[in-house]
């Protein structure tokens, strides 16, 4: 019994200590995060230059749970090109290859036609009511990169939210138990 | 449409397969640059990678509103090369010279 009320007395007088450690350690690991993620859209250009694959419709090219990289530039949309754009009202952006593009010259206006590459008919449902075309605007970036599966842990965290609880609370307490030596 | 083509030197060990397409790129009065795309098809394995194949468009040849009769196109073959995992690119094969019937439906 004094063995448990040492050990208790000892978790107590570190308490203050502990906790706030912990909270700086884990500010800046949110921090770091942060600035990688900035850093990242400043380089690519785009709002949002990682995004994970929630859908099979780019099969078998792009699974569910898949992350692509994006890049944005200047450059004009060419056939061919895959695509992750939003449509107005909708929340999830979608990743689809560009199969049309109408370009004019002088008044700069481009229409842009969608299809996801499992999708046996374009992406003109998906658009908002009455739109038929893409504008440029409405692109977030071109994909240029990907890495199979790495993306599960988004989707699990964002579909069980209970999974990213605990995950906290495992890491939580690993730190704790770590100060404790 | 026949197309005959061999496609295997794409291949290496982190191709995951080959999305390839034709596509008709045109002018029209209204629009500067037109690009449409007639038919797709993924090359999952170095196998099929050389093949020869006859067939109608996949998708219709149609423009926003304007007559394509008589209208001078090029075909480009496009082929995305889709990677396990890293960066993907592109190139294509720009063959011109077409021109559609001047009477047609």
């Amino acid at each position: 019994m004094g063995w448990i009320a040492e050990h208790v007395e000892s978790i107590k007088s570190m308490k203050i200590r502990d906790t706030l450690s912990q909270l700086i350690t884990l500010g800046m690991i949110v921090s770091t995060a942060l600035i990688i993620w900035k850093a990242l859209m400043c380089l690519t250009g785009s709002e949002s230059p990682v995004v994970v694959v929630l859908s099979g419709s780019m099969e078998p090219g792009f699974k569910r749970g898949d992350i692509l990289f994006l890049h944005m530039s200047e450059a004009p949309f060419r056939a061919g090109e895959i695509v992750v754009y939003n449509v107005e009202g909708k929340p999830i952006p979608i990743v689809h290859r560009v199969i049309e593009v109408h370009e004019q010259e002088n008044s700069g206006k481009v229409d842009i036609l969608t299809k996801g590459d499992a999708n046996p008919v374009d992406d003109r449902s998906l658009y908002a009511y009455g739109q038929n075309w893409l504008k440029p605007q409405q692109i977030m970036g071109r994909a240029v990169g990907f890495v199979p599966y790495a993306g599960w842990v988004t989707i699990i965290m964002t579909e069980k939210p209970i999974i990213k609880y605990m995950l906290v609370g495992a890491l939580d307490s690993a730190g704790e138990t770590y100060l404790l030596f | 449409m026949n197309i005959t083509a061999d496609l295997q030197s794409l291949f290496t060990w982190n191709t995951k397969q080959l999305f390839i397409f034709v596509a008709a790129e045109y002018e029209t009065p209204r629009n500067s640059l037109n690009q449409v795309s007639l038919w797709d098809a993924i090359i999952p394995a170095k196998e099929h990678a050389k093949f020869w194949i006859q067939t109608a468009n996949k998708y219709r040849f149609i423009d926003q509103g304007s007559n394509l009769r008589g209208k001078k196109f090029n075909l480009t073959l496009h082929w995305h090369v889709m990677p396990k995992t890293g960066r993907m690119f592109a190139d294509k094969l720009v063959m011109s010279g077409f021109r559609l019937p001047d009477e047609h439906r």
